[in-house]
């Protein structure tokens, strides 16, 4: 069931695949988004919605980020990195030209094909937004295949939020609410004050048609979560996408445990179902 | 005045509450309209009235010291400003201004408080009515002193 | 072919004496020939190429956090149990070199030449809790989703003789968990030594069609049906000399419902978080990658190395460490083997080999922590 929602790699999950970088975008003061487009011989990868590649940069490491990018478009892998250390630094100071060593794809996406019929209900925060912009690609690229599709998403200030112009963009859609929050505002933000969790007071939403997709930090999922079961959701109805230390990719290495689960090979994206029992669950 | 009734009854802070009640809280409403950038009412000054807002957007910002004010919470349609009128001493915390056009029904909340402590079972209900509110914004006060975006 | 045929059915009988010629036909047959010997004062896995080398006359006294090497009236070459070193050693090496990448004009080209093994390894002397053990990251590496292929490469051609223990050590616990000390299978060949003033010999069983070839090549006798009953007395007696013992039942359950037993404070206020468990532990499994380059810039590598749960830098993940205490290492560690790995892979991660007791510098007994929790105050536990 869940083989429908995963792609596996095509060539060897240990090699790297060198891309080339054509294009990279400031989506906010630390966070860029790269687009990457297979160097030579390397056969483009298909993907689906929530999964992941490890992105190698030459000499300095390897780290597991989300594909952001249209999954309709395979030949052209775009990632949303947010420079929070040495690697991910490394990561968004390539330019135009340079290679990155891809590996992957990685674990269980979303599930579109339960998705379906249904009305789409993402919830995002942060740089949460990225796993989950492929949900809105299919989406909106195959509008009569789903629902209403509501997008509620929380960043910490106005200038965190990021793909500002395609938000702007997908609100203009039709059978699409957009919901953009922030933390804190400032004298020249217009939009929502309050966490993600304020947001579904403005919600239209109807629980009973609806599936829900969130990504963010824990806590906020956490939040979100008991919200959404408050709104009336089923829990079988939620999905969350986890974040651990992948190193390896194919459940190997062991780091990305979560209780009995590999983030990197049963996820990232689990039913609520399956991980609410864990979520509150301290150094687990 | 019959219209204005209507329109308490309906607003989702009062969903259900008995139209003898309603009627009561229409002797202390009106009517009232704030153009983008009027301030509703600032931080220090006595708070005497609450809103329910119909239409519109509601910041509530408050001085940092440091640079220009920053806003916590926005309010729209649907939301109810202002508690400060419920409790001692009765001094608004924030600053509010209206981001739109917006639309209220404003409570005296002087009048309020006489009309509470004369029937209890009117002050009771609203009292809870109230504090589910606050209980939902503590709550997203902690979320949001959480920080959980943060870099760190 | 009727001699072929009837070593199949039957246990033969090897004369110790022989045990050069088992040795040799094996590396003549092409194997590399990995076994038990002495070195720094304990037995330890190693290339064996001559007899010579085999711990004979040595037994071994281990208790929590002590080993010592001691020697035998006998020359018996298995009269001690397993030593700080397992299989995996070789099967899933501590290091290895997965690829390395050469820069050109600003263009990277990656070299599959992860570090290949030579020959096919023969495992020599193989307990059968490290049998276990084997089975245990066989299914790890090869029968999940994703196929490892170091492990693949160097466990599917490996050749196992296996030696049923007739001693237990008092850190073994494989009783309790049915994974010795009879090998019941999962072997080439399996020897059982025996030892007294009637003469020095091995019962061999065959365990596959490879293990019947080459035993045909060896000079036996069929074991008689006394040296048969003696075979399985002895290991009997091996078996009810364990001290320790595992509780398995509902203790899956036990470990789901007690994540904040106060008890697991108490078990790791001892704990160093080393990691010497995870070392000498012969299922554990995890890895980390290390990337390096040289000055140049111009050549990188790949290396995978064991990794442990007890670090915080397993957990890391940006923003801190995930297991922060030493508690919710010590945890992990023991809820993975006994409560998750049955989620994750079909069985208790866990073969009663007694290393993480043995190796443990501070003497922490994975058996009596689990009795310990599941006699204190606990949840789901009457």
């Amino acid at each position: 069931m869940a083989a429908i929602d995963t792609i596996s790699p095509a060539q060897d999950p240990r090699l790297p695949e060198p891309y080339v970088v054509k294009r990279v975008d400031q989506d906010t003061p630390d966070t860029f988004s790269l687009t990457l487009h297979p160097e030579g011989s390397v056969k483009p990868i298909p993907f689906r919605p929530g999964q992941f590649s490890m992105l190698w940069v030459f000499g300095v490491g390897e780290l597991p980020i989300s594909i952001s990018g249209d999954a309709s478009e395979p030949n052209k892998l775009v990632y949303t990195v947010r420079s929070v250390g040495k690697a991910t630094h490394a990561l968004v100071s390539r330019g135009a030209g340079d290679q990155v060593g891809v590996r992957g794809p990685f674990g269980v996406g979303w599930p579109m094909e339960t998705a379906r019929g249904r009305d789409v209900v993402i919830v995002a925060g942060g740089i949460g937004l990225a796993p989950l912009r492929p949900v809105i690609y299919e989406v909106l690229g195959n509008r009569e295949q789903y629902g209403r599709l509501v997008i509620l998403y929380g960043a910490r200030s106005p200038r965190d939020v990021i793909y500002r112009k395609e938000l702007s963009a997908w609100a203009r859609q039709r059978e699409t609410q957009v919901l953009t929050t922030v933390d804190y505002g400032g004298l020249s933000w217009h939009g929502h004050v309050g966490v993600v969790t304020t947001l579904f007071r403005y919600a239209r939403l109807h629980p009973s048609r609806s599936i829900a997709m969130i990504c963010g930090p824990e806590i906020m999922m956490r939040f979100v979560t008991r919200e959404l079961e408050t709104l009336g959701l089923n829990r079988d109805d939620i999905y969350v996408s986890m974040e651990r230390n992948m190193k390896c990719g194919e459940g190997f290495c062991g780091h990305c445990q979560y209780g009995a689960h590999f983030i990197c090979k049963d996820g990232p994206v689990f039913p609520y179902q399956k991980i609410r029992p864990l979520l509150d669950k301290y150094e687990l | 005045m019959e219209t204005l009734e209507r329109i308490i009854a309906e607003h989702p802070f009062f969903a259900d509450l008995e139209p003898a009640y309603t009627a009561l809280l229409t002797g202390c409403a009106s009517n009232v309209r704030f153009s983008p950038g009027t301030y509703i009412f600032r931080e220090g000054q006595e708070a005497n009235h609450f809103y329910l807002l119909r239409s519109g957007k509601i910041a509530l910002e408050t001085l940092t010291g440091r640079s220009s004010p920053i806003t916590v919470e926005t309010l729209e349609e649907g939301d109810v400003l202002g508690w400060s009128w419920l409790v001692p001493p009765y001094v608004c915390n924030f600053h509010a201004r209206a981001l739109q056009e917006t639309r209220a029904i404003a409570l005296d909340g002087k009048c309020l408080r006489g009309k509470c402590e004369q029937n209890h079972d009117l002050g009771y209900e609203f009292l809870k009515r109230f504090a589910q509110i606050m209980v939902r914004r503590l709550h997203a006060t902690r979320f949001q002193l959480l920080d959980v975006y943060a870099a760190r | 072919m009727a001699r072929l045929k009837q070593k199949n059915d039957a246990p033969q009988v090897l004369e110790a004496r022989l045990l050069p010629t088992l040795l040799e036909t094996l590396s003549r047959h092409g194997y590399d020939v990995i076994g038990p010997t002495v070195r720094d004062g304990a037995i330890v896995l190693d290339h064996i190429q001559s007899p010579e080398q085999l711990p004979a006359g040595w037994t071994d006294e281990q208790t929590a956090g002590h080993y010592r090497l001691k020697s035998r009236e006998d020359r018996a070459f298995f009269g001690y149990a397993v030593g700080p070193d397992s299989w995996k050693k070789y099967l899933h090496p501590a290091e290895l070199m997965l690829w390395s990448a050469q820069k050109q004009n600003g263009d990277f080209r990656i070299l599959n030449n992860a570090g290949e093994p030579g020959r096919p390894f023969a495992l020599f002397g193989v307990r059968a809790c490290d049998l276990a053990a084997i089975a245990k990251q066989d299914r790890v590496m090869m029968g999940d989703q994703y196929r490892n292929p170091p492990y693949a490469s160097r466990r599917e051609n490996a050749f196992i003789v296996a030696v049923q223990c007739t001693k237990s050590a008092e850190t073994c616990f494989c009783a309790s968990l049915q994974t010795g000390p009879r090998a019941a299978g999962g072997f080439d060949l399996c020897l059982t030594e025996m030892t007294d003033a009637r003469g020095h010999c091995f019962v061999v069983r065959t365990g596959s069609k490879r293990g019947v070839e080459l035993l045909s090549e060896l000079d036996t006798t069929a074991a008689t049906d006394e040296q048969q009953r003696l075979e399985a007395d002895l290991v009997e007696a091996a078996a009810r000399s364990q001290k320790r013992a595992v509780q398995t039942e509902g203790l899956k359950k036990f470990l789901e419902d007690n994540f904040d037993h106060e008890g697991w404070q108490k078990l790791a206020a001892r704990c160093l978080t080393c990691g010497n468990c995870t070392m000498v532990c012969p299922t554990c499994f995890c890895t980390t990658v290390e990337d390096s380059s040289n000055l140049a810039g111009t050549h990188a590598e790949r290396w995978r190395r064991w990794d442990s749960c007890f670090t915080l830098s397993f957990s890391y993940i940006h923003g801190g460490s995930i297991r922060s205490s030493t508690h919710a290492r010590y945890r992990q560690w023991l809820t993975h083997k006994f409560s998750t790995w049955i989620d994750q892979f079909g069985s208790l991660g866990c073969v009663g080999c007694g290393r993480c007791i043995t190796w443990c510098p501070v003497g922490i007994d994975v058996t009596e922590s689990i009795r310990t929790l599941r006699e204190g105050n606990s949840h789901g536990n009457p």
